[in-house]
């Protein structure tokens, strides 16, 4: 496991031929859905699946299980069960700061962290204190369909009716150290439009996307994977760096630019990630 | 344990298995038709009665179509209908 | 051992040998009667005689919409003939009603590449009086001009044929492209019969000459055209193809052979087409141009030829409506013969290719592939181009999912050896790939890449570990056929299943 969240794969918690497979599509995080992709009557059997295929396969990426919200009859079921599996995280939907803190009393005795999904009005206007009221909770995504529901507004593919709800989201988790992960784009057959809405995100300061389609992976990854253009402007930020430190300099420049702390730590987790990734090779 | 009434679980999709159970009388038993019958047959029966024996289901009648269903999916499928039935698993 | 109704003297498989040659017969027909017309079976019957124990030959272009051979076969059933071999390229669904043609003697021995449907399962359950004869698709053409096989009547479906005898597949309304797999028919049987559903006067094109054909009979219909050609066939959206499918073009283009001038071959399965796609794209990225691409074509590799990625197209078969239009219309999209494509005897576009993207049913840890038999022992399939172009080929991929609904595609030995292991060079599944041990030069380069490069006996213990070791089939000792390796030696036996 790398540690990384470039993508993030929703897979439906019902369907064993995706389950079985769920770590061959290269997300570096899954999601098992026991919420909108599995049907009222179908969530006890989704529950108990998803509980026997983390106890039999041992997955080679972060598994995360998505329950039922906090105010539905399948929540206190789905903690109970899911709590004593070896789930990484739990996203919880239409978080609220009460629902939180319940779900934390919940997995107290467990080392499973939580991750919070703010697709409401009010869960995007409370996102500070959501994400401050408890230590297991590491993480947020931003559901952009069911936001929009609250929002009475289309939802559209350029999304600016989700940028202030985008912004504030990023910039709340940054300020708490939390990691910030990116709403599906949910047409799965225009690649292009996928690639724009990721860099965008990626603009924004989101570490990541989470996608309902395997087939999107590859491209979200591709958006959030350092280039080479980037690994070789981050070794050469290094290789001036050491160089300056070696003629006792405290500050310089490269290219004419002051570098200064905050431009080599970007170069040095730049780096890192990439020797993570593999691209590259020492 | 004694199922109350009648149930199932599953689904025909591929890699999934179907199950209907019934209240039975004289030990479980099983029905099973699977695609993968000749490779697989007997692990599919072994994973079935040893699951009804670990939760202490001795009379019960498992009808079974399987479509390639791995371990994990039949013990899912048969949990689910066992609760289903009335059973707590 | 002897095997009824197969040669005595029959060699063993005994390692791959590319330039092995065997005997060679120089076809020496040539018709120019101006009176081949017949009126129907009937009155060809009259003039040719019928004996039991015939060899009668077909080919499969018209793939399972073909009609002609169960018109043929009907009327030879009705006069009562025995014993007949049938010398067919390949074998439908479609074909069905030899069955009971099989199950009354009237057919006792069958030769072919491919065979599935009913009539695979009538030889499964061991309803041939003789045996079956699968062989590759170069291999059929060697056959012949051998001499191990004589065809007494050879049946060609034509979908455009002129009263000289010209043959063409590319026109009428039972279109199917090239003909390459029955020209050698045409060549070498003794005696030739073109039906045809679209009889004209003169043509100026053909593949096949009027010198091989003795009659013509014009018919109602050869085939049914929606069995002949698909419509565009779409890439797979299984996410496990595609990941499958951008791998294999990864180990393409880090191989060594990805430069101007390569050549490549995949077939139509969904894999194999989503191979293409990504091709396309890694060609236009790299700005690399083929010089061809061959086989089976469709509609992909037409579209790779307009957009000037490849110089020409080598066609055996037309999978596709696009592929039988541009037979039609482009210089560059050439019919070949069988054994133009894949004989060992000639100098076969099979050998010039640098990729080919092929499926298995079954792979050993020795890369032997199954293609002839289902992974539970019944006839489905067969070579076809397989083992001659996994021989032909710089670097032999097979594709497959790793397991699909507990079929895993990894086995301990394979059921039946259809392609020598020393002729697959990697397998790619979505969970790693395998590099033959044999290719040191192609795991040097590949290993400084990202691809998941695991030992085949790690992938298959992870098959193993997700969905268990699947219980041995039994096989009884009776033998129901040969498989023929391209250069005529049995590379393995097919045997009745036990009860």
């Amino acid at each position: 496991m790398s540690n990384l969240r470039r993508s993030i794969l929703f897979i439906p918690g019902n369907n064993p031929g995706m389950l079985q497979n769920a770590d061959v599509f290269d997300a570096d995080s899954v999601i098992f859905d026991l919420e909108d992709s599995v049907s009222l009557d179908e969530k006890d059997s989704a529950r108990l699946l998803v509980k026997e295929v983390l106890d039999t396969i041992n997955f080679n990426c972060e598994i995360i299980v998505r329950i039922n919200p906090f105010d539905t009859p399948f929540y206190e079921d789905d903690v109970n069960l899911i709590k004593n599996s070896n789930a990484n995280l739990i996203l919880l939907p239409k978080a609220s700061c009460e629902s939180v803190l319940d779900l934390t009393k919940r997995l107290e005795a467990t080392k499973i962290n939580i991750m919070v999904l703010i697709e409401t009005a009010m869960g995007v206007e409370q996102v500070f204190a959501i994400l401050s009221s408890s230590e297991r909770c590491k993480g947020l995504m931003i559901g952009g369909e069911d936001l929009c529901v609250d929002l009475n507004c289309p939802r559209t593919k350029a999304g600016n009716e989700i940028f202030y709800a985008r912004s504030r989201l990023v910039n709340c988790a940054k300020a708490l150290n939390k990691f910030v992960i990116d709403t599906p784009f949910t047409d799965t057959n225009d690649e292009k439009g996928l690639i724009v809405d990721t860099k965008f995100a990626k603009s924004l300061g989101f570490i990541g996307k989470a996608s309902i389609n395997p087939r999107q992976i590859y491209f979200i990854n591709e958006v959030f994977s350092p280039t080479a253009l980037e690994i070789k402007h981050a070794k050469r930020i290094i290789a001036a760096k050491e160089s300056a430190l070696k003629q006792g300099l405290g500050v310089f420049a490269l290219d004419g630019k002051m570098v200064d702390l905050p431009i080599i730590k970007r170069a040095e987790s730049l780096l890192e990630t990439s020797r993570k990734l593999g691209l590259i090779k020492e | 344990m004694k199922l109350l009434r009648p149930s199932k679980a599953g689904t025909y999709e591929s890699n999934d298995i179907y199950l209907m159970l019934f209240p039975g009388s004289s030990g479980n038993k099983l029905e099973l038709e699977s695609v993968v019958y000749e490779t697989y047959g007997k692990q599919i029966k072994n994973v079935i009665f040893t699951t009804l024996e670990a939760i202490g289901v001795n009379n019960v009648l498992v009808k079974a179509i399987d479509k390639g269903a791995l371990d994990f999916t039949i013990k899912a499928r048969l949990k689910t209908a066992l609760k289903r039935g009335g059973i707590d698993v | 051992m002897e095997i009824l109704g197969y040669k005595k003297d029959y060699q063993l498989f005994n390692g791959v040998d590319l330039n092995k040659k065997t005997k060679f017969i120089t076809p020496q027909k040539n018709n120019q009667s101006k009176a081949k017309v017949k009126q129907n079976l009937n009155d060809l019957f009259s003039e040719i005689e019928l004996k039991d124990g015939m060899t009668l030959s077909f080919h499969h272009h018209l793939r399972n919409g073909d009609y002609v051979l169960n018109f043929v076969m009907q009327e030879i059933a009705r006069r009562k003939v025995k014993d007949i071999t049938i010398f067919a390229s390949s074998l439908f669904p479609i074909h069905a009603p030899l069955v009971p043609l099989i199950e009354n003697g009237v057919v006792t021995s069958i030769y072919a590449a491919f065979i599935s449907g009913p009539v695979a399962s009538a030889i499964s359950e061991g309803k041939l009086q003789k045996c079956v004869i699968m062989h590759t698709h170069g291999g059929r053409a060697r056959l012949v001009e051998s001499g191990d096989v004589t065809i007494d009547i050879a049946f060609i479906a034509s979908p455009t044929c002129d009263k000289l005898g010209n043959i063409t597949g590319t026109i009428g309304k039972s279109a199917c492209g090239s003909l390459g797999y029955a020209v050698t028919d045409a060549l070498y049987a003794k005696t030739t019969v073109a039906l045809t559903d679209n009889l004209v006067t003169n043509l100026d094109s053909y593949e096949i000459d009027k010198k091989y054909i003795d009659y013509i009979i014009s018919v109602d219909s050869i085939g049914d055209s929606k069995g002949i050609v698909s419509g565009t066939t779409q890439i797979t959206k299984n996410p496990l193809g595609l990941k499958i499918a951008r791998l294999t073009t990864e180990i393409i283009k880090h191989s060594g052979y990805f430069k101007n001038g390569f050549s490549f071959q995949t077939g139509a399965g969904g894999i194999s087409l989503a191979v293409s796609y990504y091709l396309k794209q890694l060609m236009l990225e790299e700005d690399i141009k083929g010089s061809f691409a061959s086989g089976g074509i469709t509609g992909y590799l037409v579209d790779m030829l307009e957009n000037d990625l490849f110089e020409k197209l080598y066609d055996v078969q037309c999978f596709d409506l696009e592929a039988v239009r541009s037979i039609h219309e482009n210089r560059n999209h050439l019919a070949i013969s069988a054994s133009k494509y894949a004989n060992i005897n000639d100098d076969c576009i099979v050998n010039d290719l640098d990729f080919v993207i092929l499926g298995a049913t079954e792979i050993d840890l020795d890369f032997n592939v199954n293609v002839t038999t289902t992974s539970t022992g019944e006839i489905m399939g067969g070579s076809g181009g397989h083992s001659d172009t996994a021989a032909g080929a710089n670097v032999t991929i097979v594709v497959s999912q790793l397991f699909n609904a507990r079929i895993p595609v990894i086995k301990d030995k394979v059921i039946c050896k259809t392609t020598p292991g020393e002729t697959i060079d990697i397998l790619v599944t979505e969970r790693g790939i395998a590099i033959n041990p044999l290719r040191k030069d192609l795991y040097e380069r590949l290993k400084e890449t990202n691809l998941p490069i695991k030992s085949i006996a790690e992938l298959k213990a992870i098959s193993d570990n997700l969905i268990g070791v699947p219980e041995e089939i039994k096989f009884a000792d009776k033998i129901i056929g040969v498989v023929e390796y391209r250069d005529g030696s049995v590379i393995d036996f097919l045997y009745k299943k036990s009860k």
